[in-house]
């Protein structure tokens, strides 16, 4: 769901990495950071987190979290000590990731064209065929340039110095790009001269390289300059401000499903000097809500018509209508093989091995060592759902085994993997806690990747979990050459 | 740009200027009540405050007597008053939020600024001794508002539209203010130019920080045509009713001529300038100055909803073009 950041769960077993190494010998990368930290009293850093947290409320930078009470208007936390990545660590990470996003489109395009990657056996015809996220109007038709995740949002974790894994893609609509940008805003403003000392190579130019994404994929009939448009679902949408800073950034009108209407195929915005053609729109609305006449006709946030415009060719939806067919989780253990099977590479990055419940082997093994593996449900988000076996009770996987026996469709499990941490500024002083991290990847006619991307620490000591609606934080994410 | 990001724009102007109006309603009823009154017919400005604010509906449904306490609380801090002043600032920052982007950073500040200070106001500042320092507040954020809309805004249809509603708003609120004293009673004894009623004009006059103006522009005592006089017919005062309609057709003017449309507004709108060009304040007050205001806030409520029809509004109607060619073609 948008604005839900999703996220990992992973368990820690053995001592993590420490992405900073120890505080006598950091690692090159964290050199100026780490002797700025030893030379910094706790009094300043609370000082700045203040200082920090005063930023974003006067800013507004907040998110809305479901199913609580109390304030609807929160701030995710942010924490002061930037996550650091070298140069070479961030070329390697992106030459996976493209990789990754460019076999993700190429099966998000055979799914709903040839469908060679089922006929030649590669995955099972009903997991992509009676899949919920698989969008049966999307069948035979042309998307602009071929390309139906534009915006990807990769979910990197890392073990040791050298591995990487996905942890997750999200194919739909990722959120969480401007923490990246406001962070580094924020950080660049309480600490300048730590920036006159590190290389850090810069992330804001994000916004004009998602409209150069935008513009390349516009209908090939538009004539002339396209017209960009951002569609929210509203100000009472969780990530609303994220599309207002996006669209603002771009210079582009953020308009609402009422603000749009379809005429002959043409989708137009009313303005006060009347209807004017749209040609792309980065949509921030899931599937079901975009047209009331094609998907659910409740919905008050769509516009009517709009999947007839777009199947006429008149314009582009940003990310495309059924993209979700390759993020779901138990579509994710095939994208190794994606990669293989449309590119003819080896993949770059690799997966977390999964068992899939689906299976029976598969589901009891995973009954048998439930304790030390993390069980989610395949199309569960936010941290919601899941089981992280060691940190479980013997009645609570007593319990979650009924489940799975009951639907185990609807689950996979992973090995609980020691994710790395990250000097994080706590009420104890600084201390390790754990990360991942969120580069988002640009895919239009070119793919783009902006160095960094966002990295989500889990507050608690010992904690696993990052996901924001469940107390994590955020961290500036520097990606230095040395 | 949008129908419905001028919408809220407009209205977002409109708020604010209306919590400014309604804390200068509130000080003028504040001052008033500091002067002696009649034991037989007892005070009078507060129920004057609310029927002049256009609230007297909502306010008898909850209260039975005006009194400092309830007008102070209805005006100001009643969230079901939609005009109170609480209200009123909530319901502009909402429609930021809803127009992020159409809003300049200071902008945004300056609004989201006093509505998280105001969240912050406790239950004293609300007393009656303390509620002349919350209304200067205020003033000050709305200040601060313009300020910023004025300083920061590029110069395009958004401030355009901004700048309708700021004075739409105004011009309503100065006849509100205007009108006060026609329902504050005079003691018995106290004749009318007597001193009694020289400060109650005067009272007027402050509420709207224009002592000093009156004084540099007539060097005269207060007299109550006079008082007409400037607020309504002087083009050198800024909340002037002649000064409000002026910069509506300006900008109105400047939106046609980009738009390259002239509309049914700015028919309205020339029409009601012509009008105060060609009074004066004699003919004013041989009419009645209350059924002069009266008439005046009508007139202005009209060119609202004319403004909104012809351009919030309008592409509904286009679409209905639409719908109505198509038809057309298939018959």
């Amino acid at each position: 769901m948008e604005g839900r950041l999703k996220g990992a769960v992973v368990a820690m077993v053995v001592p993590a990495f420490d992405e900073m190494g120890s505080r006598e010998a950091p690692r090159p990368c964290y050199a100026a950071v780490g002797d700025w930290i030893g030379r910094t009293p706790a009094s300043l850093f609370e000082l700045k987190r203040q200082e920090a947290e005063f930023c974003f409320r006067r800013t507004g930078i907040t998110f809305a979290v479901y199913t609580e009470g109390g304030d609807p208007e929160r701030l995710i936390p942010f924490d002061i000590i930037p996550r650091i990545l070298d140069g070479q660590e961030w070329e390697f990470l992106s030459r996976g990731l493209k990789q990754r996003v460019r076999a993700l489109n190429a099966f998000i395009g055979d799914v709903y064209g040839k469908q060679e990657f089922i006929h030649a056996g590669k995955v099972p015809a009903d997991l992509i065929l009676k899949n919920p996220c698989f969008v049966q109007p999307m069948a035979g038709l042309e998307v602009a340039a071929g390309i139906y995740t534009h915006v990807a949002g990769i979910d990197v974790v890392r073990v040791n110095p050298t591995e990487f894994y996905v942890l997750e893609d999200n194919c739909r609509t990722p959120s969480g790009v401007s923490y990246m940008i406001e962070n580094r805003e924020i950080m660049s403003r309480l600490f300048p001269d730590l920036f006159a000392r590190c290389r850090v190579r810069p992330v804001s130019h994000y916004p004009e390289e998602l409209l150069d994404t935008l513009r390349s994929v516009a209908p090939r009939r538009c004539a002339g300059e396209p017209t960009v448009v951002l569609l929210s679902p509203g100000s009472y949408n969780s990530a609303y401000y994220e599309h207002t800073f996006l669209a603002d950034e771009m210079g582009i009108e953020i308009v609402e499903g009422a603000d749009l209407v379809v005429d002959d195929d043409v989708v137009y915005m009313r303005t006060t000097q009347g209807l004017q053609r749209v040609d792309v729109i980065y949509r921030r609305i899931d599937d079901a809500f975009l047209d009331p006449q094609v998907f659910r006709s409740d919905s008050m946030l769509g516009v009517a018509g709009l999947m007839s415009a777009y199947r006429a060719g008149n314009v582009t939806l940003a990310n495309a209508v059924g993209a979700g067919i390759a993020d779901d989780k138990a579509v994710y253990t095939y994208v190794p093989e994606m990669v293989r099977f449309f590119l003819g590479e080896e993949p770059i990055l690799r997966n977390v091995p999964t068992w899939k419940c689906a299976e029976p082997g598969d589901l009891a093994y995973v009954l048998d060592h439930l304790a030390e593996l993390v069980v989610k449900d395949v199309h569960g988000s936010g941290g919601y759902g899941m089981l992280v076996g060691p940190h479980a009770t013997i009645a609570e996987r007593a319990a979650f085994a009924e489940v799975l026996r009951s639907k185990p469709d609807r689950y996979i499990a992973q090995p609980t993997l020691s994710l790395s941490t990250c000097p994080t500024f706590v009420q104890q002083g600084i201390a390790p806690r754990h990360v991942d991290l969120r580069p988002f990847v640009l895919c239009g006619r070119d793919i783009h990747i902006v160095p960094g991307g966002l990295t989500r620490v889990a507050l608690r000591e010992g904690s696993l979990v990052v996901n924001s609606s469940q107390g994590g934080g955020t961290k500036d994410t520097w990606v230095i050459d040395l | 740009m949008l129908s419905r990001t001028a919408e809220n724009l407009y209205w977002l102007a409109r708020y604010v200027e209306r919590a400014e109006s309604v804390a200068r309603l509130v000080d003028v009823a504040l001052r008033m009540s500091a002067m002696p009154f009649d034991p037989g017919t007892g005070r009078s400005e507060w129920k004057s405050a609310i029927i002049a604010s256009g609230c007297e509906k909502s306010f008898y449904a909850k209260y039975a007597d005006p009194t400092a306490e309830t007008v102070i609380r209805h005006l100001v801090r009643d969230l079901d008053n939609p005009s109170s002043i609480l209200s009123c600032l909530a319901t502009a920052r909402r429609n930021s939020r809803a127009v992020r982007t159409a809003l300049t950073v200071d902008m945004w500040e300056a609004i989201n600024g006093t509505w998280l200070a105001m969240r912050g106001f406790g239950e004293d500042a609300f007393t009656v001794g303390h509620i002349p320092r919350f209304l200067d507040w205020v003033k000050e954020r709305s200040t601060l508002f313009s300020g910023a809309a004025l300083a920061t805004m590029l110069q395009t249809d958004a401030f355009w539209f901004t700048r309708l509603g700021t004075y739409i708003e105004r011009a309503d609120n100065t006849a509100r203010i205007l009108d006060v004293k026609y329902n504050v009673l005079l003691p018995r004894h106290e004749p009318v130019g007597g001193t009694l009623d020289h400060y109650q004009w005067a009272a007027i006059l402050s509420s709207v920080s224009s002592r000093r103006a009156y004084q540099w522009l007539y060097h005269d005592r207060i007299k109550p045509w006079l008082v007409a006089e400037l607020l309504i017919l002087r083009p050198e005062m800024p909340r002037s009713l002649i000064t409000c309609v002026r910069e509506i057709n300006y900008y109105l003017d400047v939106i046609g001529g980009v738009y390259r449309a002239r509309r049914t507004c700015h028919e309205l709108a020339a029409r009601v300038l012509r009008q105060l060009n060609h009074t004066n304040v004699e003919q004013i007050f041989q009419v009645g100055l209350h059924e002069f205001l009266t008439e005046f806030i009508d007139g202005n409520t009209e060119l609202g909803t004319c403004i909104s029809q012809q351009y919030f509004q309008a592409a509904q109607v286009s679409v209905q073009t639409l719908d109505e060619g198509r038809r057309a073609a298939q018959a």
